[in-house]
Formats: C-alpha cells, structure tokens, sequence
C-alpha cells in the first residue's frame, strides 16, 4: 500500500498547492513562495549543525538511501527498491543526488542491507560524481543474516562498502540496528564482541578508515543503556535513533516493549553525543494522517506540508546532526529541502500543538509498522508490511468498523476487504501467516507480527462472515 | 392481430430469458441470481430432475396450448441458435428450405437421454441438455471475456480510488469442460449459422419431449389457403424447417412458434389461431438432406480426462517449505502453487446430500461453479461424472458463510441449505499427512490449520519425542470435521497441503 500513502502523500501536498494559491494570490512579490504558493527553499540557507569531534558541518536533512526510485516496466507502482526486484532508477537517484548537493545536503545514509542490498552500489555511482569532500557517506555493518556474523565475513562486509562506494574511507559507520534479535544483550554479544568486530572497528576509527563510530538503536533498551554505559571507553562519536512527535512521548504506549524517543534524546544529549534521527516521518506515515489533523495542520501553516511538521520537530532539537529521510520522488526531497533551507525551529506552543496531534495519531490505534521491510522476506510469502499498511490506510479513511451495527458499515466493509484484494495478493495476505515468528527478531518496532497477522485475519473473518 | 405482432412478442420475451440467464451466469458478485434464480429453475430439464411437478406441468399446459413457445422464449439455447440464424439473415435471407423431420435421429437421441439419465451416465446425458450445454458455453466461453472486462473496470476504479468494482481471477477450471463447451459452442454456431435450428430438430431431448405436445397444441399456425399464393417466402424463412408453404403444411412437432413465417407472408395468409384436429406429420425420411448429424458433440470427451489430476498427484512427498536466507530488507518470497491432491472420493458442494443423489440430479449446467465465490467449485475431470461441481482448495475455501451453489442449483442437485444448515454439514473428513507437516519436516511451528478451522475441529497437541513443547501438531476430531478446506488451504506446505480433504459418500448434519 505504499503507492497509495504516497498518491495520498502527494494528493495532500497537491491539495495543500491549491488551496494556497488561492490565498497567496495576492503575494506575489514574497520571496519565500514559489509562484505555486508553497515555501520555496533557499539556495544556500540549508541548516547545518556541527559535529563536536570533527567540526563537520552536517545539514540538517540527511539523504536516507533506503527506499531508492526504481524502474518499473509497467508503470509506477509507487513501490520502491526496497519492495520491488525492479532495476533501481540510477539516472533518478543521480537527478536526486545532485539537486541535495545543490542545496547543500552533505549527508548520505545507506547499508549493505538496503534496497535488497542494492543501495550502496547505487549511492556509490551517485555520490562518486562529486567531490569526496562535499559529501559525508554513512553506512552499516549490518546484522541481518547470521551468516555475515563471523568476522571474515564481516570484514568482507565492511571493505565491500568500501567498494560499493568507491572510497577509501567512511565518515560515519553504525553497527547496524542493535537491541534487535529474541535477546538483545545476546545478539548483540554475538554480532559484535564475540567476533571481535567492534575492536576491528575501532581500530579503523584508529587509523581513519572510520571518521565517526555510532551504532543505530530499536528494541531493546538494556542495550542501549549497555553501550552508552561504556562511552567513555567507546567514545562514540554519534548515536542513532528513532525520533519524531509520535515517538517522543507515545513509544512504550504504543509498545510496551518499546521506549520513548524523549529519554534516547536525553541519554545523548547528556553525553554530549550528537543525535541523528531515523523515522522522523514514521515511514510516511507522519505525512499521510487522517483528513481532519491535515486541516489542522494547514490551518496553521497552510504554504507548509504535513512533513514538514514531522522534520521541524526534530530540527527544533539542537542535539539532532540531521534527520534522515528516505526520498523516492524528487518532489519528497523538494518538499524536504523547502523544510530545511532554512529550518524554522518550532515554538513553545506549536510544539504542544504537536503533542495534542500526536495523541490523536495515537487514539487511531495503527499498527506501528514503518514499511522498512526488514522483516522481509516472509519465508512464507506473506507480505507483512503491505498488509499492516492496508489496515492502517482502513484507519486512516474511516473505514475500520467497529461493529455492523455502524450507519456506514456496508460501506466499510466494502472498502476493507475490496482494498485488501486490492492491495495484498489473497496468498500474501494474513491468512497464511504460520506464527513461525522469523519475521518478529527482525522488526526494529518490535511490533508482535504473529499476534498483529491474527488480528487482521480475525478481524476480515468477522467482516466476512458478518459477525463483527 | 398485425401479422409482425407474435414475432415481437415473441423477440421482447426472449431477449428478456435470454439476457436474464446470460447475466446470471456472468454475474460473479452474487448480486442478480436473487433476482433472476427462478429463470433457471423454470427451465425443463432441471425442473424435471428437481422433481418440480409444478413448473413441468405448466410448462406442459403452456405447450399443449401454445406450442413449442418453450423452444423459441425460455430455452436459451435456442434464443442463442435464433440470435446467429438472425445474424446470417442480414446478410443472406431467405435461405430455409423445407424438410421431412428426421423422426430416427430425434427418437434416437432422446432415447439415449433418456437411458443414459436413468443409468445414472448423467455426464453422457448432460452433453445434449439445452439448458446446461447453453451455460457451459457461458461460464467456460464468455465469462472470462466478461471477467476481463470487469477486471479492466475494475483497474480503473482503484485507480479513482473507488470500491465499485473488483478484480475477479479468470482461470480455467477444467480443461475438458472446456473443450466441451469450446466444440458445443462451435458445432451450435454452424448449425445455427447454415440451417437454423437443426440442433432442436434432430439431437434436444428436450424439443423432442415436447414435440410430441406440441402437435396437439391449441393454437398452431394454419395456412389459410385461400389467401396462399405460394410464394414460398414462409418456407424460406422457416429457421426450424418445418413449413411446406408449397403443400401448405407445417410440421408442428418442429414449429417453435416463432412467428417468423406470419411476419414475411405478403399475404397476411399464415394465421396463429386454433385449428381443429392435427395435420398429419409426414413420416420420417431416411435421406434427411439436413446435415451435421454426425457432428454431434458426444465424441468429444476422450481428451483431457483425469490428466490434470493425474499429473498433480505425482507423489512429491516432502513439504516445499522453502525457507530463503535473509540478507538483505525487502522482497517478496516466491510462493510455490499448490496441486490439488488426489482425492479418493470427491467433495461435493454441501446440500447435495449423497454422492449417488447428486449425481443423478445434477446437469452440469455449471450455474453453481460460475456463482461460487471463493473459488472452490470446479467442473469434475472424471470421464463417469464429467461436468459436475466438485470442491477443491487451492484457491480458497468453502466458506462457512455461503450458501451460493445452494441457492442458484436449478435441479434440486444442491438442496438449498440455510447459513446454519450449512455451517454444520459434514461434506468431507480433513486427514493430516505426517510427511508434509512443516513442523514434523522442518521443525517449524505451526498450528495454522487450527487457528483457521471454523468447526474448532483441530486441537494442537504435543509431538511426541519434542523435548522443547514448542512443537505442536494438530489433532483432528474427526466427528467435529465438516470438510470445508480451510485447512487445507492455509496449510503452508506447498504444493502438496499436509492436512487435506477426503470427500464423503453421505453428507450430514454433525
């Protein structure tokens, strides 16, 4: 369901164009708007912030490499590289690059993994058409597959990026997703000490192949707690986590086994380590709210998108080096870049305003499922993120019934089980799923996608046999 | 009366069966059989095999007085045989000429339906009744055109966001029926094309069975020859072959009373009205000029048979479970397309009661197997029985819910059942394949036959010799199971399921 969050993404800023060029008809000569009405960016106002340890100036928008344009034969589905085998669209992912660099982005994040491991050759093409020195590169010693564990793999794994993205050295590296797995403690014990890959690690920092070590973080908050704890022998150079007005406050309420972005945020910034931000937009799902919290939000700023609101809340924050946002269309990044050149902080009160959205984001009770797809692929040929989106996307539009008894329930049912036809192929859908929980030591949501499959299968039985 | 006044009657009541019927077929939502189910059970066979005394003595009484007006208004097959007769007519008129009725043929042939109906040989049977060769060619030939065109709409209709149509899978279900149909179709088309009806005239059980009312029908059409300057137009525009405007006679065991004859007749000399006494049928005529008797579709069942089934039962004994490394995010695993196990005894739908009853009543007509919605029904590829619905689960299940089949069988095959009724009907025993089981074969556990089993008729228990607990296989019980598939169907080994269906002979109520 992504290419529908995306039309909607995309008919909400349209819609957004519309109604502001009606309003700002009257202001041609504002320089901030394009002639379409929206906020233009300005070339050469890019918020940046400083890395304490190198001085890098980092832009406040980070290029996430993960959900990269691809090529579809049959026109655009609005998949992208992650979901689809598709060839990934390089001349778009150059078109992308150059224009970030333009406006002053200096920061790319990719990893072995992404895309379905095609992200780094792409980034590496891309970037390699710049000067070295206009660009910071970030990449992964990623941790999926048990079989990159041991250390020659591993190594491999690291000189490989290296290749990939034809350099000679990395200036920000992560170990990739700690606090996952059944026992967080236990994996990350065996990923990265018992193959002595974090020593290898910090050797390389040692002898600059590495500029910046950090790790990036979902799950498990012991281990969070772990790695900080041994800062001062670690020293690490920048952490990575998950924030955005959601998360800030309604993490362990949405998860309990989750835990909120504003102690993460704070535990850095204590530290004195800068924060970079993954999920500031939930996967899109912080761009892509039910109708009357858009209204709400363009009432206020009707010339700014709903992203907007997701990327200012963390670049209110001074800890935060940048916020990563994955772009497949150029208009995400022309929207992104509109946000940031230059960022405007949000204020005291509009920052309750967000609170205020985010408990009622919260009371939609979605799934929590951020379509990253790590937790593909489903041995079984479920497709776990499109199924939760179809759900959420139920949500969204008012279509989730909560009994039959409801005025509009024909309706919704319609809308539920056509759209779920619609969205996930009846083989994929949840039906199938067998519990076997491969998928659940994978989610960096830690969402229990066993128990979610049940619930969405029993909820279309009710639907299905009229019993809801 | 104005002499085009019984054609137009005629036309107007014809095209409504017709469509009516048609539309039936094609209608996959569910939505019109509410409407237009008793189209197909006023028919003649099915109302005859549903023991339906009420229609068949109307439809009898409508004869006797009418005349064949079945043959040219209710039977859709011979609209269909008229609609391309009439389509040769704009380029080629009046082509008809007379003919002696081919009496050994015609006797023959009921003859055959009729044993063949008693033997229990319905298969054979089902070949030559009008009704259900008619919905062959329309669940096999033109409902996949209508699929498409709805799929294309319904495209169309995600695209605007809209939930106004949906997409419907177009697959073929059995490739013997659908030859059959593809041949039938063919050989209606040519007859129907060349002389008109000369399928109703010589090989339909049906037109046969009421020619011999229909000669003593009240009304008839009379030449009155007084008026006759016998010109011949009526004879030439005779689509059933039966007026010898010459003679002035008309054979009414062939006269549809299509009115076709009163329509052309420059001389308003052809009159629908009682005519007292019956005007000899002139006897049989070994040397019938009437052609494509031998090519009839009866020889057309030796393909295909039980190959498909045959095929899908090579033994592949191992659980496909084709668990990938995980690398990289992202991607779907490809799933592997399940084969439908060979079942000893078939299952057929709930309602059928025992498998001899069903047989016996069922014509193929393939109205159940076009209105099921799950996908579940499929034409039987066994040579004794060919045509007729069994289940299967590759696709889907039968759902507790519907009751589509029941609701639409025209012949009584399928009883209709309520919701309840059928939620409770035993229509088949799961059997759980050991070798097959992902959790017994891979170590993976499972219980995905018991989550989804409507009948909580699969309990997990403890495989014996797993010290870890973890590993749970399921436990049937038995006189819980009604045979609905949905654990078949959600069973994760591919392409073999490792909990499948056995059919039973005598559906119950557990």
């Amino acid at each position: 369901m992504k290419d529908i969050s995306r039309r909607d993404f995309l008919k909400i800023l349209g819609a957004g164009t519309v109604a502001t060029a009606a309003t700002m008809a009257g202001c041609k000569n504002d320089s901030d708007l394009d002639p379409k009405g929206t906020i233009k960016p300005q070339k050469g106002q890019m918020t940046y912030r400083t890395n304490p340890k190198t001085g890098d100036k980092v832009s406040l928008l980070g290029f996430g490499m993960m959900r990269l344009p691809v090529i579809e034969e049959d026109g655009p589905s609005g998949a992208s590289g992650r979901e689809v085998p598709a060839p990934i669209d390089q001349e778009m992912v150059n078109k992308m690059v150059d224009k970030a660099i333009e406006y002053g982005v200096n920061y790319f994040d990719t990893s072995p993994a992404y895309c379905q491991g095609r992200s780094e050759h792409a980034t590496g093409i891309a970037l390699s058409r710049h000067k070295r020195d206009e660009y910071f590169i970030a990449t992964k010693m990623s941790n999926f597959a048990p079989g990159t564990w041991p250390r020659e793999e591993s190594i491999k794994m690291f000189e490989n990026s290296l290749k990939e993205l034809q350099t000679d050295y990395i200036d920000y590296l992560l170990l990739h997703s700690i606090g996952g797995g059944e026992d967080g403690m236990e994996t990350l014990r065996k990923r990265y000490y018992d193959n002595g890959i974090l020593d290898y690690l910090l050797e390389q920092r040692e002898k600059g192949v590495i500029r910046n070590l950090g790790f990036s973080y979902h799950g498990d908050v012991k281990v969070f707690d772990y790695l900080l704890s041994r800062h001062d022998e670690y020293k690490w150079d920048f952490v990575q986590i998950e924030m955005n007005y959601l998360d800030w406050h309604f993490a362990d309420e949405i998860n309990d086994r989750n835990t909120d972005a504003e102690y993460l945020y704070n535990e850095l910034t204590k530290r004195n380590i800068p924060a970079v931000i993954m999920e500031p937009l939930l996967g899109g799902r912080l761009a892509n709210v039910p109708d009357h919290i858009v209204e709400e939000m363009k009432t206020r700023e009707p010339e700014r998108s709903v992203a907007s609101w997701a990327f200012r809340f963390c670049g209110t924050f001074p800890n935060v080096l940048t916020s990563l946002s994955g772009m497949t269309y150029m208009d995400h990044l022309d929207d992104n870049l509109a946000t940031h050149c230059p960022l405007k902080p949000l204020t005291d009160e509009e920052l309750n305003f967000l609170e205020e959205i985010a408990k009622k984001i919260y009371d939609l009770k979605n799934i929590p499922c951020t379509a990253c797809q790590y937790c593909m692929p489903c041995p079984f040929g479920l497709d776990i993120p499109g199924i939760f989106s179809h759900y959420n996307k139920c949500i969204k539009e008012g279509n989730l019934a909560k009994s039959r008894d409801e005025s509009e329930y024909k309706k919704m049912r319609r809308a539920f089980l056509i759209g779920y036809d619609r969205s996930v192929p009846k083989l994929r859908q949840a039906d199938h799923c067998t519990h076997c929980g491969e998928c659940v030591t994978h989610c960096p949501q830690r969402i229990r996608i066993p128990e979610m499959m049940q619930m969405v299968d029993e909820y279309v039985e009710k639907l299905k046999q009229g019993t809801l | 009366m104005h002499k085009k006044t019984l054609q137009r009657i005629r036309r107007v009541l014809a095209a409504i069966f017709f469509l009516g019927i048609t539309l039936m077929f094609l209608d996959f939502t569910g939505t019109l059989h509410k409407f237009l189910a008793w189209m197909a059970k006023v028919q003649f066979l099915p109302a005859v095999l549903a023991l339906n005394f009420i229609v068949v003595v109307i439809l009898l009484i409508i004869t006797l007085l009418f005349g064949r007006i079945y043959c040219s208004v209710i039977c859709p097959l011979g609209v269909f045989q008229d609609g391309v007769a009439h389509v040769h007519n704009w380029t080629k008129k009046n082509r008809y000429t007379f003919s002696k009725a081919n009496n050994i043929l015609r006797y023959i042939m009921l003859g055959v339906f009729v044993i063949t109906l008693i033997a229990g040989v319905s298969s054979l049977a089902a070949l030559f009744a009008p009704y259900s060769a008619y919905g062959r060619i329309v669940q096999n030939l033109f409902a996949p055109i209508w699929q498409w065109c709805n799929n294309g709409l319904a495209s169309l209709s995600e695209h605007f966001n809209s939930y106004a149509f949906y997409s419907k899978e177009v697959w073929m279900r059995s490739l013997p029926t659908f030859i059959i149909a593809a041949v039938t179709f063919v050989v209606i088309v040519v007859l129907a094309w060349r002389n008109g009806r000369t399928y109703c005239n010589n090989i339909c059980p049906v037109g046969t069975f009421l020619s011999f009312f229909s000669r003593f029908s009240w009304f008839k059409m009379h030449i009155n020859e007084e008026k006759c300057v016998q010109c011949g137009l009526c004879t030439k525009n005779c689509k059933a072959s039966c007026i010898d405007g010459k003679n002035g006679f008309v054979d009414y065991s062939r006269c549809v009373t299509c009115g076709n004859c009163m329509a052309v007749c420059p001389k308003e000399a052809i009159e629908y009205k009682h005519v007292k006494g019956n005007t000899t049928v002139v006897e049989a005529n070994n040397h019938s000029p009437l052609s494509g008797n031998n090519e009839t579709p009866s020889e057309t069942v030796d393909t295909g048979k039980r190959a498909f089934l045959i095929g899908s039962a090579v033994a592949l004994g191992t659980a496909a479970f084709a668990q990938e490394k995980k690398k990289v995010d992202g991607g779907l695993a490809a799933i592997e397309d399940k084969v439908a196990p060979e079942r000893k005894t078939p299952i057929v739908p709930a309602g059928a009661g025992s498998l001899q009853r069903f047989r016996t009543r069922c014509t193929g007509c393939q109205l159940c197997v076009s209105q099921c919605p799950n996908d579940v029904l499929r034409p039987s590829t066994d040579l004794m029985h060919l045509m007729q619905p069994v289940m299967s689960f590759e696709r889907g299940y039968c759902r507790p819910e519907c009751t589509a089949c029941s609701d639409v069988c025209p012949t009584g095959a399928i009883q209709k059942l309520l919701k309840e009724e059928k939620a409770v009907t035993k229509k088949g025993q799961a059997i759980w394949l050991v070798q097959n089981c992902i959790v017994v074969a891979d170590g993976i556990p499972c219980g995905n036959c018991a989550r989804h089993c409507p009948a909580e008729a699969i309990e997990m228990v403890p495989k014996r010799g797993d010290d870890t607990g973890k590993l749970l296989i399921p436990a049937i019980n038995e006189s819980k199971c009604i045979g609905c598939g949905a654990c078949e169907y959600v069973c994760p080994a591919r392409p073999l399921s490792a909990i499948y269906v056995e059919g039973v002979e005598q559906q119950r109520t557990i």
